[in-house]
């Protein structure tokens, strides 16, 4: 292991590509997500990286293209954010029914309208149900060393189902962080070349995508969902011999703070970092506070979630996305509906912070903290920092 | 689709691609009709009209000349009675 480099995340996360020898790239490019594959375009112009990069007219080819070159056998890399993810929106069901091992890169911005080239979650929660294994990042580190292992995840046999990697817009993509990269050796070794199950080969001619009838479609959207269920395990395994192998550990669902933390704070990304200084102080001046942060959103890791959160008696999560007209934002909607059928349920208050690039620094997260204490919050969901006349 | 794509779903192919090609003479696209042609041999004169306008191409010549379609794949449409220049062809209950 070398010294650590200081490096844009984009950067990071386009050098991981690099190293994970992708064979083909179709992007477009769009705020926050440019860097990564402006960067990548330049690795294949001047030879670094033998790769097909595809500059296709909109992300809705993007991730047609990318469906074509991952049926054809290809490792195949794409990376969009907000309104590019949901101009691929309905190529999406189709990369996941066709179970094609792309591996795509969310760069997490907030949907317009009013444009937005900020973070928050709105943009993945929009395709929550896309089929796709669904991972967040929390640092730079994570999103390099994620990058890598979302390969290894998509294109295993057991599993064969795209894979994204969230990492926020600007928070993440635009920071200079301190980055140890992998000798390209030691991941050849990790991830061996890319051996598809099934390709588009005019030897042995196959039709993917055919008409599902009736009698065949729900079959068929059964076999996708189970290999999403198994892929927990494979997902589990993969960051086990990333851990044992590079040495930096990752799990499903991590907890920090002390272990009998009476309120636990939920997070998805970047926002986990700065909750955890958050829990520090808290922790530090007597309260009974720790947090829970969740790295794979889907499929979603029931029993890890609730082994970390046994005996808490208060969640404040914490949602980067509104779900409106419902009871909460995504994350406490899967949350409250998976303690339905526990015994014991811990409070739960959700607060939606951070809309559209909103700051969410320490102070606020202590006030969240005040506030649940003294049951301030709303019982349904707070927007965190909305100016209101009222 | 085959009807062997009519089976469990640990048993279809990944991403239920069809592996088989050509495997659609195997589908049973007659399964669903209410009416089904039936021609008066009095009335035939054996022109071939019925063939040339079903849109399933399931009506052929047979050796004696007439024209019986093939109920494996017709879905009763009645196109090839209407078109029938003898009204030959009668549609009844399948």
């Amino acid at each position: 292991m070398t010294k650590a480099k200081g490096l844009e995340v984009s950067l990071a996360v386009a050098e991981a590509v690099k190293q994970a020898n992708v064979d083909v790239i179709a992007a477009y490019p769009i705020t926050p997500q440019t860097h990564i594959v402006e960067e990548l375009s330049v690795y294949v112009a001047n030879g670094e990286l033998d790769a097909e990069y595809v500059p296709v007219e909109s992300e809705h080819t993007a991730m047609s293209a990318s469906v074509g070159s991952s049926a054809a056998g290809a490792r195949t890399y794409t990376a969009t954010s907000a309104q590019g993810l949901a101009l691929m929106h309905e190529i999406l069901f189709i990369a996941s029914g066709l179970r094609l091992p792309i591996v795509m890169t969310v760069a997490n911005r907030a949907l317009s309208a009013p444009i937005s080239i900020w973070n928050d979650h709105g943009d993945i929660m929009a395709e929550r149900d896309i089929g796709w294994v669904q991972i967040f990042a929390e640092n730079g580190q994570e999103a390099y060393d994620l990058s890598i292992a979302a390969f290894k995840i998509a294109e295993d046999h057991r599993v064969l189902l795209p894979v994204c990697v969230n990492i926020d817009g600007f928070i993440l993509t635009h920071m200079i962080e301190p980055v140890l990269f992998i000798d390209q050796k030691k991941i050849d070794a990790f991830l061996p070349p890319f051996n598809p199950a099934l390709t588009l080969d005019p030897k042995k001619p196959v039709t993917m995508g055919p008409v599902g009838v009736p009698e065949v479609y729900a079959e068929s959207r059964k076999q996708c969902e189970q290999a999403l269920i198994n892929s927990r395990e494979i997902v589990a395994e993969v960051f086990d011999q990333w851990g044992k192998t590079f040495d930096r550990n990752y799990k499903l669902i991590e907890k920090n703070g002390p272990d009998e933390a009476k309120s636990l704070f939920i997070t998805m990304g970047s926002m986990g970092e700065t909750t955890m200084t958050a829990v520090q102080e808290l922790t530090d001046s007597g309260e009974s506070v720790g947090q829970v942060r969740i790295r794979l959103w889907r499929p979603f890791p029931k029993k890890e979630f609730l082994n970390a959160i046994a005996g808490a008696e208060e969640l404040i999560i914490i949602d980067r996305a509104l779900s409106p007209g419902s009871h909460n934002g995504p994350v406490a909607q899967e949350v409250k509906a998976l303690l339905y059928d526990e015994p014991v349920k811990p409070r739960v208050h959700n607060v939606i912070a951070g809309l559209g690039g909103r700051d969410v620094t320490v102070k606020d997260f202590k006030k969240m903290y005040a506030m649940s204490r003294k049951n301030e919050l709303d019982p349904n969901y707070t927007i965190w920092g909305v100016r209101s006349d009222a | 689709m085959a009807e062997s794509a009519i089976c469990a779903w640990q048993k279809l192919e990944l991403g239920t691609a069809i592996t088989t090609p050509g495997n659609s003479a195997e589908l049973r696209t007659g399964d669903w009709k209410t009416l089904r042609p039936e021609t008066d041999r009095e009335k035939c004169i054996k022109c071939g009209m019925c063939s040339i306008y079903c849109p399933e191409f399931c009506i052929s010549e047979a050796e004696d000349g007439y024209y019986p379609a093939d109920l494996f794949y017709c879905k009763g449409c009645g196109i090839c009675a209407n078109e029938c220049p003898k009204k030959a062809i009668s549609m009844i209950m399948d």
